[in-house]
């Protein structure tokens, strides 16, 4: 058993379940938005790490001090998601029988004083946050390990968990598109999100199915991408940044087979059987075919087969910015996909001008 | 009976007059004065939406993160008067901070108040999006969010260096390392290489980004000291500013959101 999950939690495996998941979430929704499932999804659980925990290597690592924060988040992820999609389904409920969102009722549209019904929430609030953070701090040292020393780095060295996807996408890209380029898009691709997204309906109110595609991209993001890549950067991540299940001991010797290689190889070695030109850009010329293509031929297909209404409805700027913004969300899992199946290494290879894609 | 009027006696006295200029909030006239009349209550509207006050709607996490950071600020403080940010003294004092103080958690509040302000913006933001609250008129004050959250990650990362341990300083150097890898501007990016003037390389590992953010080629004295200014006081100010923007457009805007 051990040893199955250990496999399955391969990123090969485990990030596919995750986007089967996904998909699987999003086409059954009511049955997600239901307590029903909350009760299975945390039996499932509890019962899981309750036998898991009794496992020495996997309790090492989910209790090391630091990578507690990361289990709360997890759970409160878990549960608040279950619960937005559980209040989403009430009132897709209620409008589709002609009613207003729970929120909207003449009940709660009534006003109330902020003295005393939001001033002792948010004593009450308080009281349980400094509680909280005391029983933690009590409970858990914080950790300190041996002086700075700029002469011997240990193995693995890892960021902070919070940028640990980012530290994992390393691993499928150079660091000036996964640590530069994505960052700077996540943060302008947030702080655009509503000056794309013109649908006027679900302002104030959980629903899910008046805001279908909205949500569905920004879970995907969110918890497909960004948090699952947290979770296998943190707890799946030992020495040299190797793979390691969560019962597998972190065996600084584990070789992994890496013969990965670039497209050019493919085209001109494999394919042609003939040596790489010298030339930077002929040898190169079928990556950034690909690469140009993605970013120009892409967004030319999606409209024909798919976006045409949604170009007229947005206009092209809104349209175009968001169509780019995908893509380059979407590059991620294409290039984690095109690792593990053909071990490419890079689409473009340019050391010459330390531009690899 | 002697009690209460123990109780009134105190509440005619000047002083107490003097501190509160309002009699207790049990009927409305004073329950729009001491919210209204307070400096900290005054963030509040005097009448909001039932909806926004429940939890289940809102579930506090905006307010949790704006208390943590509150709590930050003062640990953060009391931490200061024992930590020097030098190569030489920050490790000792960490452990003089462990081994002397008895019963101390003020390390220990700050680390995992850091961890859960983290966790809670990041909910924070993810309430609003589920209940889109980022829709007009709301979108500005979004993007100041989305500001906001990463500054807190920054102020978070800072914070990683100071203990000055092996942690520390690797954690930093991987988060570093990437600034070196900034297209144009990190002499390990794109495009670095092709700034060259002759044999003049423009841009190398003495003056790209990397080097302005640790003041050094590597992870040392200098860079410590600079996460340490930026960690006290220049991203706390920005933070501090840029939340009085947030709470002012969250009132500005029409308060807790509500359909429409």
């Amino acid at each position: 058993m051990k040893e199955f999950i250990n496999i399955v939690s391969d990123p090969v495996y485990s990030f596919t379940g995750a986007i089967i998941l996904y998909f699987l979430a999003l086409k059954n929704m009511t049955f997600v938005g239901s307590k029903k499932f909350f009760m299975i999804l945390a039996t499932v659980v509890v019962l899981f790490f309750g036998w898991a925990a009794s496992d020495k290597i996997f309790f090492t690592i989910i209790s090391w001090p630091d990578n507690i924060p990361i289990t709360i988040l997890l759970v409160l992820v878990f549960w608040l998601t279950w619960y937005s999609f559980y209040k989403g389904v009430e009132n897709d409920k209620r409008i589709e029988s002609g009613e207003p969102p729970i929120e909207g009722t003449p009940e709660n549209r009534e006003k109330v004083w902020a003295w005393p019904n939001l001033v002792y929430t948010e004593l009450f609030t308080i009281i349980l946050g400094t509680v909280f953070l005391i029983a933690w701090s009590v409970l858990f040292k914080a950790p300190l390990e041996e002086p700075a020393n700029p002469t011997w780095a240990p193995n693995p060295a890892k960021a902070p968990w919070y940028f640990l996807g980012l530290q994992e996408m390393l691993v499928y890209f150079d660091p000036w598109i996964a640590g530069v380029l994505l960052p700077g898009l996540i943060i302008v691709g947030l702080i655009a999100i509503p000056y794309i997204d013109i649908n006027p309906k679900g302002n104030g109110y959980y629903t899910f199915k008046e805001r279908k595609f909205a949500i569905s991209t920004f879970m995907f993001g969110w918890l497909v991408l960004w948090v699952f890549l947290i979770i296998t950067g943190t707890f799946l991540r030992g020495p040299n940044w190797t793979f390691y299940g969560p019962f597998e001991f972190w065996d600084p010797h584990k070789v992994v087979a890496a013969n990965n290689i670039n497209i050019s190889e493919i085209f001109w070695i494999k394919i042609l059987g003939m040596g790489l030109p010298h030339n930077v850009l002929i040898r190169e010329i079928v990556g950034i075919l690909m690469v140009l293509g993605y970013l120009a031929v892409g967004p030319f297909l999606i409209t024909k087969y798919w976006g045409k209404k949604l170009l007229e409805k947005m206009g092209p700027a809104r349209y175009y910015i968001m169509v780019y913004l995908i893509l380059i969300m979407m590059g991620l899992p294409i290039k984690m996909y095109l690792r593990w199946f053909i071990n490419l290494k890079y689409i473009v290879f340019m050391p010459e001008f330390e531009l690899n894609i | 009976m002697a009690k209460q009027s123990f109780a009134k006696k105190v509440a005619n006295t000047q002083i107490w007059k003097s501190i509160f200029r309002h009699g207790p909030p049990s009927n409305a006239r004073n329950r729009a004065a001491v919210v209204a009349g307070n400096v900290f209550l005054h963030l509040h509207p005097i009448k909001l939406k039932k909806s926004g006050v429940q939890l289940g709607y809102t579930w506090c996490m905006g307010g949790l993160t704006f208390f943590i950071f509150l709590a930050l600020t003062v640990t953060g403080i009391l931490l200061m008067f024992y930590y020097r940010p030098t190569a030489e003294y920050a490790y000792n004092d960490i452990i003089a901070l462990r081994e002397h103080v008895p019963l101390g958690i003020m390390r220990e509040l700050h680390r995992w108040g850091a961890h859960a302000m983290v966790i809670t913006v990041w909910l924070h933001m993810f309430r609003v999006f589920m209940t889109g609250s980022y829709k007009p008129p709301r979108e500005f004050n979004w993007g100041v969010g989305v500001i906001l959250l990463v500054l807190t990650l920054l102020l978070s990362f800072t914070g990683y260096l100071l203990p000055w341990d092996q942690l520390a300083i690797w954690a930093i150097t991987v988060g570093s390392n990437m600034a070196k890898a900034t297209p144009f501007l990190g002499h390990g990016g794109p495009g670095a290489s092709l700034a060259q003037i002759g044999d003049m390389v423009l841009v190398s590992d003495k003056n790209d980004v990397r080097f302005q953010l640790l003041g050094g080629r590597f992870v040392g004295e200098a860079a410590l000291l600079r996460f340490y200014i930026l960690h006290c006081v220049f991203i706390p100010v920005v933070v501090a500013l840029l939340i009085a923007v947030h709470f002012w457009r969250v009132r500005k805007d029409g308060g807790i959101s509500a359909p429409l």
